[in-house]
């Protein structure tokens, strides 16, 4: 009693650290179904620590997004925390200047709108989110949003906030914050919204940061800006991160600790090392294998070409040129237009995979649009030579003159949702190009339809089914059945993978070089994601603003690239093991011209 | 590689079910619209059969009945020892008037019960002009008394027969009126959203012209027009014809909004490198995707058009009787002696009132349930 006056020993940093400051224990959330409950999460329990970064693991659909909304309590209805617990630590929060009794919260049972909850949303728990544009407001200043966020938490005067959100856009790197501040969420690009959100999250220097997929909408340079930031400003702040990804690239980059989901449950649970070097569970395994197979060229494909070579040029683009909004404009001034397409020349063998890389807006699908004139070309050539050797200039033919062209140029979509009308069953759509092309009718095209599906790997009870029965892989497997339904010589595929979870990715990617030794096809392959289009393609060609920077072998690309652009693309690519991290320089391409 | 991951979600019973069945699956989840859906049905019904619902005749004067006030339906009757049966019947009322200040009261006249029931046979009448009838669905048992639930007018017909015998005419005022604008809507819309272009820009401005002009002035104005000795036919067609001019403008929008958007989605774009015809693509991939969003539309833009019928011949310029519409009906509640008189005869609006609410309501369903894919998320 008498010593009251010495103060105690102050707890070691390190200590502290080891401390969890958010505990989830056994969190159950359910969805009321019209078949019952559904268990999105299912006793899920992990800790977070100051200062170290939790990767949430999984697939589409495993949950992992429900977990992080549940400890916020955001869940859309009727979804709703069943059980468990969320611990929220507050007095072991790495501000320090909270050394009071321990206060800890259990957040589940809180009601979702409660004043308690909203207290700890933002200024303890912030979040960001996947879609940057949907999640700031279109209709005020980035300014005005973070203004606002620091003020429902702090009471500080108009002006003090303003200069904290100036000082926030500092600190994420935004230029010229003063200017930047009065500028509204679309005068910013992708990544300047993202850092923008984070800006807002940090505004009440939250203790705990969860990222919900927060690079997974932008190009890799900028991704590799956003995690390189996050992880400057936790060691600056000291916040628990919970970050959530399907990446496994990104979580070899960033993670201390991984966990990893699948269908609601926590599968596997140990620190990054352990998971990547000795995975236990078959899933995480699995996980990992399709991800490590991506890493390196198909050696079925090295095998392939060693017996059959890549023959005659089918396909020649020469200075091929596509221009937006180039009408002109009121009284006949000239607008603002965007060269899409800037004079791209590129051959295509036969048998030969030819891969298109390039970010968001380099131009890469409005190529592939052109090559199949969904858009008319502005300039340049299209030659396409077909099976008698004829050669049609697909840029310059009447829209009457396509039919036979198409016929044998095929493509495949991107989002495997959009592409198939829900409409129809799936018998109808495989069936729709040989039944208004004349090529089969009745029961033919019923057999012909089941042998096309069966080619993809699908069951012919498909048929009867509507899209909406199937899960993104298969639909995209019934995509390429529609394509390939023709006996195409040509097929363009654009993005074909970048919907699909990476276990499905290469099975996707053996299915189209399964179909190439089957059916002879050459194809062509537009993608962001350099380790698909190394493991597919036997060439390479790099687009930048609508130009070709770089072109050649797919492996002497990607050991030794030649233009600055494509070295400074692939030293963004987060490389999918733990013990390379920080091993790269990375470098940012402005581009010159 | 392991087998694909399966979705638990999905259920077999979901796999073949077309958008229709999806549809029926969203809306029947929305309650008010199902009351909404089950009062329309009902209130086509009564139009569709409305000679066999209404008690009487409705243009049927009762001289002594002038403003009858409605009368309530007992179900039991007790005799004067005490003993009760069942025996559905109204109290019958007597007239009288004042000596000095010539005012007419209604009072209970205790001796008289009016026997009532289901299914009684009535005044002879013509179903649709054509079939022969006698039974009525609701009346008094001896056709020669007269019951009214909802009081009578001031030449003391039955206002219950008139507001059965308005159903008619109004509810199908507002389909035929729809019907005719959807056609012009699609047609031009279509047009309009699939090619764009100048056709776009011409259609537009069109509609944009059309919606600038201030509705209830052209209203009057073209039905002032009408000259005031056509039959009641051709007078019906005319106002339709001049609510439908109106109103095609909104569902041309619709329709032109979803080609727009539907123009730009990749199985269209699929549908067209498949080597579908332009008429192909539009009726087989890109109307049926339309057609849940444009019954929608319709069934928000019918209570417009009931609405609009019922101002313009509340006003006089739309159906003069001896055609019935609840407009018409309300006409005769136009005066200050009526509302303090005889309030009953108001039922009409109320009629309006339900079946607009009603249409409202499904409208609201129909557009939620319209899109099956967006709800269910996958």
């Amino acid at each position: 009693m008498l010593d009251l006056a010495r103060r105690p020993a102050e707890a070691p940093p390190t200590g502290a650290a080891l401390a969890p400051v958010l505990e989830v224990k056994n969190l159950v959330t359910a969805f009321a179904t019209r078949r019952g409950p559904f268990k999105a999460v299912d006793d899920v329990s992990f800790t977070l620590a100051p200062g170290k970064t939790l990767c949430l693991v999984g697939e589409s659909g495993s949950g992992k997004s429900v977990t992080a909304r549940s400890i916020l309590q955001i869940v859309d209805p009727p979804g709703a925390i069943e059980s468990g617990s969320i611990l929220l630590h507050r007095h072991r929060t790495a501000k320090g200047d909270r050394a009071g009794p321990a206060e800890t919260v259990d957040m589940a049972a809180l009601h979702p709108r409660s004043r308690a909850i909203r207290a700890i949303r933002g200024r303890d728990i912030a979040m960001i989110f996947q879609e940057p544009m949907s999640s700031l407001s279109p209709v005020h200043t980035i300014g005005n949003q973070i203004v606002e966020a620091i003020r429902l938490h702090d009471h500080v005067g108009k002006k003090e906030a303003k200069e904290r959100a100036v000082e926030l856009l500092k600190k994420v790197e935004i230029p010229r914050p003063e200017k930047a501040i009065e500028r509204y969420p679309f005068e910013y690009s992708g990544g300047m919204r993202q850092r923008a959100m984070i800006a807002m999250a940090l505004a009440c220097t939250p203790s705990v940061l969860i990222a919900d997929e927060p690079t997974t909408a932008l190009d890799v340079t900028t991704q590799a800006e956003i995690l390189a930031l996050i992880k400057k400003l936790q060691t600056d702040v000291g916040m628990a991160v919970l970050f959530i990804t399907h990446d496994m690239g990104v979580v070899a980059e960033i993670a201390d600790e991984v966990a990893v989901m699948r269908f609601g449950k926590l599968v596997e649970h140990g620190d990054t090392l352990t998971i990547f070097e000795r995975p236990q569970h078959d899933y995480t395994k699995m996980l990992l294998g399709a991800v490590k197979a991506l890493d390196r060229p198909s050696p079925r494909r090295l095998q392939r070409r060693e017996t059959n070579p890549p023959g005659d040029p089918v396909l020649e683009v020469r200075d091929l040129r596509k221009v937006f909004g180039s009408s002109s404009g009121f009284l006949g001034r000239n607008k603002d237009y965007v060269n899409a397409v800037d004079g791209v020349s590129l051959t295509l063998r036969a048998g030969e995979n030819l891969g298109i890389v390039g970010e968001s807006g380099s131009g890469k699908s409005t190529l592939g649009r052109c090559l199949m004139r969904v858009y008319p070309a502005n300039g340049g050539e299209i030659r396409y030579i077909d099976r008698k050797g004829t050669v049609h200039d697909i840029a310059a033919l009447p829209e009457r003159g396509l039919a036979p062209v198409r016929r044998d140029l095929r493509m495949i979509f991107q989002d495997p949702f959009s592409s198939l009308n829900p409409r129809m069953t799936v018998g109808q759509i495989v069936g729709e190009p040989l039944l208004v092309n004349g090529l089969a009718q009745g029961a033919r095209l019923r057999d012909r339809v089941a042998e096309l599906l069966s080619l993809v790997g699908m069951p012919e009870s498909a048929m009867e089914r509507y899209p909406h029965a199937f899960s993104g892989g298969q639909r995209q497997r019934i995509g390429i059945a529609r394509a390939i339904a023709l006996e195409p010589k040509i097929i363009i595929a654009d993005e074909a993978t970048s919907a699909l979870d990476v276990s499905l990715r290469t099975q996707v990617l053996e299915l189209l070089l399964d179909l190439q030794e089957r059916l002879d096809l050459s194809f062509i392959f537009i993608s962001h994601d350099i380790a698909v289009i190394r493991y597919f393609c036997d060439r390479i060609a790099v687009m930048f603003r609508g130009k070709v920077v770089e072109e050649g072998a797919t492996e002497a690309v990607c050991t030794a690239p030649q233009h600055a652009y494509t070295q400074a693309l692939l030293s963004a690519v987060p490389h999918p093991d733990p013990r390379m991290r920080g091993t790269r320089i990375r470098h940012r391409y402005t581009g010159a011209g | 590689m392991t087998a694909a991951v399966l979705d638990p979600r999905a259920h077999p019973s979901a796999d073949q079910a077309s958008q229709w069945r999806l549809m029926w699956w969203a809306f029947r989840r929305h309650k008010l619209a199902m009351t909404g859906l089950v009062i329309v049905a009902l209130l086509y019904l009564v139009a569709l059969l409305a000679e066999f619902f209404a008690p009487y005749d409705p243009d049927a004067a009762v001289a002594r009945h002038v403003y009858h006030p409605p009368q309530a339906v007992h179900f039991f009757d007790t005799a004067a020892d005490g003993s009760w049966a069942f025996r559905p019947h109204v109290q019958g009322m007597r007239l009288s008037r004042d000596r000095f200040t010539l005012q007419t009261t209604y009072a209970p006249d205790p001796g008289q019960k009016i026997d009532v029931g289901f299914f009684v046979k009535g005044t002879p009448y013509k179903l649709w002009g054509v079939i022969e009838m006698e039974r009525r669905f609701f009346g008094t048992v001896d056709p020669t008394q007269r019951a009214y639930l909802i009081g009578a007018d001031r030449l003391g017909r039955d206002m219950l027969s008139r507001v059965v015998a308005g159903t008619r005419i109004s509810m199908s005022i507002g389909l035929v009126g729809v019907g005719m604008s959807l056609v012009l809507g699609i047609i031009l819309g279509g047009l309009s959203g699939y090619y764009g272009g100048w056709i776009d820009a011409t259609v537009q401005r069109i509609v944009e012209f059309k919606l600038a002009m201030p509705t209830i002035p052209i209203w009057l104005g073209l039905s002032a027009a009408l000259p005031m000795d056509w039959p009641p036919m051709a007078r019906y067609f005319a106002i339709t014809v001049i609510l439908s001019l109106i109103g095609w403008t909104e569902l041309a929008r619709v329709v032109r909004g979803r080609f727009l958007s539907l123009r730009t989605e990749d199985f269209v774009t699929a549908a067209r490198l498949d080597g579908c015809s332009e008429r192909r693509t539009i009726f087989r991939h890109m109307l049926p995707s339309m057609v849940s969003h444009i019954i929608a539309s319709v069934s928000l833009a019918i209570p417009g058009m009931i609405l609009a019928e019922t101002s313009l011949s509340f006003l006089g310029l739309g159906l003069l009787p001896p055609t019935i519409s609840w407009g018409v009906l309300l006409k005769e509640a136009q005066n200050v002696r009526s509302i303090a008189q005889a309030p009953w005869l108001f039922a009409p609006g109320a009629a309006v009132c339900l079946a607009v609410l009603a249409l409202n309501f499904l409208g609201d369903g129909l557009r939620d349930a319209s899109d099956p894919y967006a709800q269910e998320g996958r």
